[in-house]
């Protein structure tokens, strides 16, 4: 488990963000950090401003205010694209899959690896899908169907390895097993585990206590847009992590 | 978004289709317009299918298969464009106006200049292009739907159309403009067959390339056998349609006017056949470049993408804003084609053209299976649901139904193809 020291800088660093949607201030003065390795989880309870803080990471969302530091540079992500240049990566909480296509145009979807002519190559793109999906979910064979007609747990996957495949080092995912089984789940675990090993750096949004005590290292808990505190997972018990969500009561002073 | 539809294990009869990979919705189609063509066969007493009617009908079919080629993008985009036949004619005004006016007189090229019909096309396909370009920046960027952009396109050009001719006819048009309204201007027995055999050519080859880039990649191939039963059914169809083609014989008048033309005369017993026109040409050239745009490019990935899911699109990095204008700019330059090859065929600009283009090209582009939810639609279906609709039309004008009863049975069709895909999506599983 990475042991963020005060040397070290962070791969993610938000300072002070903002975001309003009219009268509502869906994240406000919110500052959160990532390091490589590690885990943070993102906690609150609906509508606490968990997804619009990532989408200003991922740059699906404008900010209205703050800083975003990339190893410590000051960068400037306004869109999907500037996002993606900084190797982050994204699973969205409502899955961004055009449910019309293959699993193999989906995972390329805006990168797609064409030939010397400037024409997509479907069948590249499908010899590496096939590799990466292979890893995923050994049984998957339905790479001719349009992906409205696959699992909940099958088109995860193939949000999972689009990350993967990329070579994410700053990972969002937003609720990314909401939608699967237990299996799915134990699946999409270990990928989180085998990533951290690599390296990079994971924010997790997730409403299931236990797995965030399991799979994080750090939480960092939201409500009404505010950060209410970013605690250490093993230093705090279950009921101290609810008591942040639900009454907005930091347990401890180790804020961040 | 179901979670359990059916593995692809199909049975019986299905067997067959499955192995040789034929899309059964594509095929449904064929039997209907195969269909549709037997019924008039019969009930004209064999006149329906005689290589002159197959010629009149692949020549009527021309203007609204080429512009329903682009409803597919727009309609795939979750858009519509009502303005098609509108701006048909206000590109066939311009170019009437450039060819017969401009330049014979304002620029001095007098008459029958060969410049005339590549300039003239091309002010005519700057002009569509840029008009549907600017439908797409109203639709993409300021955000006004595109039913009502379209249908303002639809009042707007129809007039525009009219103040450039003052509602005047205008023509004869350019001999050489003519010559791509379809009768006018064909292949010829060799030039047909030559072009059909390399039409062979390149089909056999793609299906060779294909099967070879799968074997590469250790993809699961069909048969050997499934393969050269596909190629030799693709042959087949293009060569019997050459074949028919350079069947229908010119009229004795017609070859003599010709030799006439050309300061000699006629040799006894000489015979001579129409083959292929130039603006049934246009059409496959549409058609393939389409079809490659769609299934081949970036772009055309893109565009059915941000059908299925605008918001992925959006988050995958595409610019929507900037693929609809590109999307309408595309059906803008395949508006001034149409006009070219409409205006053609009449040998006139008249103040007509287009109208009701619009339905007829939406129709076209919804009965060759273009879902109106987006995201779904092939070139090739809504080519042949152009087809099937003429095919209709001309049919019924044939046993001499009454033009507006068979306005009725058209639109009757429209709703029942509608239907019958729905009933197909269901029972195979697509979306
Ligand atoms: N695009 C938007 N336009 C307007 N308001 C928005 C938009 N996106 C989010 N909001 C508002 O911002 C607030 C925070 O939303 P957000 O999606 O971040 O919640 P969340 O913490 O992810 O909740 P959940 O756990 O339910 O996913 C909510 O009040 C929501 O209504
Ligand atoms: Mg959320």
């Amino acid at each position: 488990m990475a042991k963020p020291t005060d040397k070290q800088t962070p791969l993610v660093e938000m300072r002070d963000m903002q975001k309003a949607f009219g009268g509502i201030r869906a994240v406000d003065h919110v500052t959160v950090d990532l390091y490589p390795g590690e885990v943070v989880g993102v906690l609150g309870h609906n509508g606490a401003g968990k997804s619009v803080l990532m989408k200003m990471l991922s740059g699906a969302l404008k900010r209205d205010g703050g800083e975003i530091y990339v190893n410590g540079q000051l960068t400037d992500i306004n869109n999907p694209r500037d996002a993606r240049d900084y190797n982050i990566e994204t699973i969205y909480q409502t899955l961004a899959l055009a449910d019309n296509l293959d699993a193999s145009s989906n995972l390329f979807l805006g990168r797609e690896i064409t030939s010397p002519l400037g024409f997509v190559d479907d069948a590249r793109m499908e010899a590496e899908t096939r590799k990466i999906m292979g890893r995923l979910t050994p049984n998957f064979r339905r790479y001719h169907t349009p992906v409205a007609g696959l699992s909940g747990g099958q088109r995860q996957s193939v949000a999972i390895s689009r990350a993967v495949y990329f070579n994410a080092k700053i990972l969002i995912m937003d609720e990314p097993t909401a939608a699967l089984g237990v299996e799915e789940t134990r699946m999409v675990a270990e990928l989180i585990d085998e990533l951290k090993k690599q390296g990079i750096g994971i924010f997790l949004i997730d409403h299931d206590i236990h797995q965030v005590k399991t799979l994080c290292d750090r939480a960092s808990v939201m409500k009404n847009g505010k950060l209410v505190g970013t605690v250490k997972v093993d230093e705090v018990t279950e009921d101290d992590l609810l008591g942040m969500i639900i009454l907005g009561k930091n347990p401890k002073e180790s804020v961040a | 978004m179901s979670d359990t539809t059916s593995e692809p294990t199909k049975v019986g009869s299905r067997n067959l289709l499955a192995t040789l990979e034929i899309d059964t919705r594509l095929l449904g189609m064929i039997g209907a317009f195969v269909a549709i063509a037997l019924v008039f066969n019969f009930w004209t007493d064999g006149r329906f299918l005689t290589p002159r009617n197959i010629f009149n009908l692949t020549i009527q079919t021309v203007s609204v298969g080429i512009m329903a080629a682009g409803m597919v993008f727009v309609i795939v985009t979750r858009h519509i464009d009502l303005s098609v036949g509108a701006l048909l004619a206000t590109v066939s005004a311009l170019m009437a106006m450039t060819q017969t006016q401009v330049l014979p007189n304002d620029f001095g090229f007098g008459l029958n200049n060969p410049a005339t019909v590549f300039v003239t096309i091309l002010i005519g396909l700057v002009a569509g292009t840029l008009i549907g370009a600017f439908h797409g920046y109203l639709i993409g960027f300021l955000t006004i739907p595109a039913f009502i952009v379209t249908l303002g396109g639809l009042f707007v050009w129809r007039n525009v159309a009219w103040f450039q001719t003052r509602g005047q006819t205008i023509g004869p048009l350019d001999e050489r403009f003519q010559s791509l309204g379809g009768i006018g201007g064909t292949l010829g027995e060799t030039g047909s067959l030559i072009f059909g055999l390399l039409a062979i050519a390149a089909a056999l080859f793609g299906l060779f390339t294909a099967r070879r880039r799968k074997v590469q990649h250790e993809f699961p191939v069909k048969p050997l056998w499934a393969e050269i039963t596909l190629g030799a059914i693709i042959s087949g169809a293009i060569l019997g349609f050459v074949l028919i083609l350079n069947n229908y014989e010119k009229p004795v008048r017609v070859i003599q006017r010709e030799f006439a033309a050309r300061g000699e005369t006629m040799p006894e017993g000489y015979s001579e056949a129409y083959g292929i026109p130039y603006s049934v040409l246009i059409l496959i050239l549409v058609a393939i470049v389409m079809t490659m745009v769609a299934t081949k490019t970036r772009l055309g990935r893109y565009i059915f993408a941000a059908g299925g899911n605008p918001e992925a699109t959006s988050l995958a990095g595409v610019d929507i804003r900037w693929l609809t204008v590109k999307v309408f700019a595309i059906m803008g330059a395949l508006c001034a084609i149409s006009a070219v090859v409409a205006s053609a065929r009449l040998t006139f600009h008249t103040n007509d053209i287009g109208t009701l283009d619009e339905l007829r090209v939406i129709a076209a582009a919804v009965i060759g299976g273009t879902a109106l939810s987006g995201g779904l639609g092939t070139i090739h279906g809504a080519i042949l649901g152009a087809l099937i609709m003429q095919s209709l039309q001309s049919g019924m004008a044939m046993v001499g139904v009454d033009a507006p009863f068979q306005n009725i049975v058209v639109g009757i069709v429209l709703v029942l193809a509608v239907f019958v895909d729905i009933l197909y999506r269901k029972r195979t599983g697509i979306k």
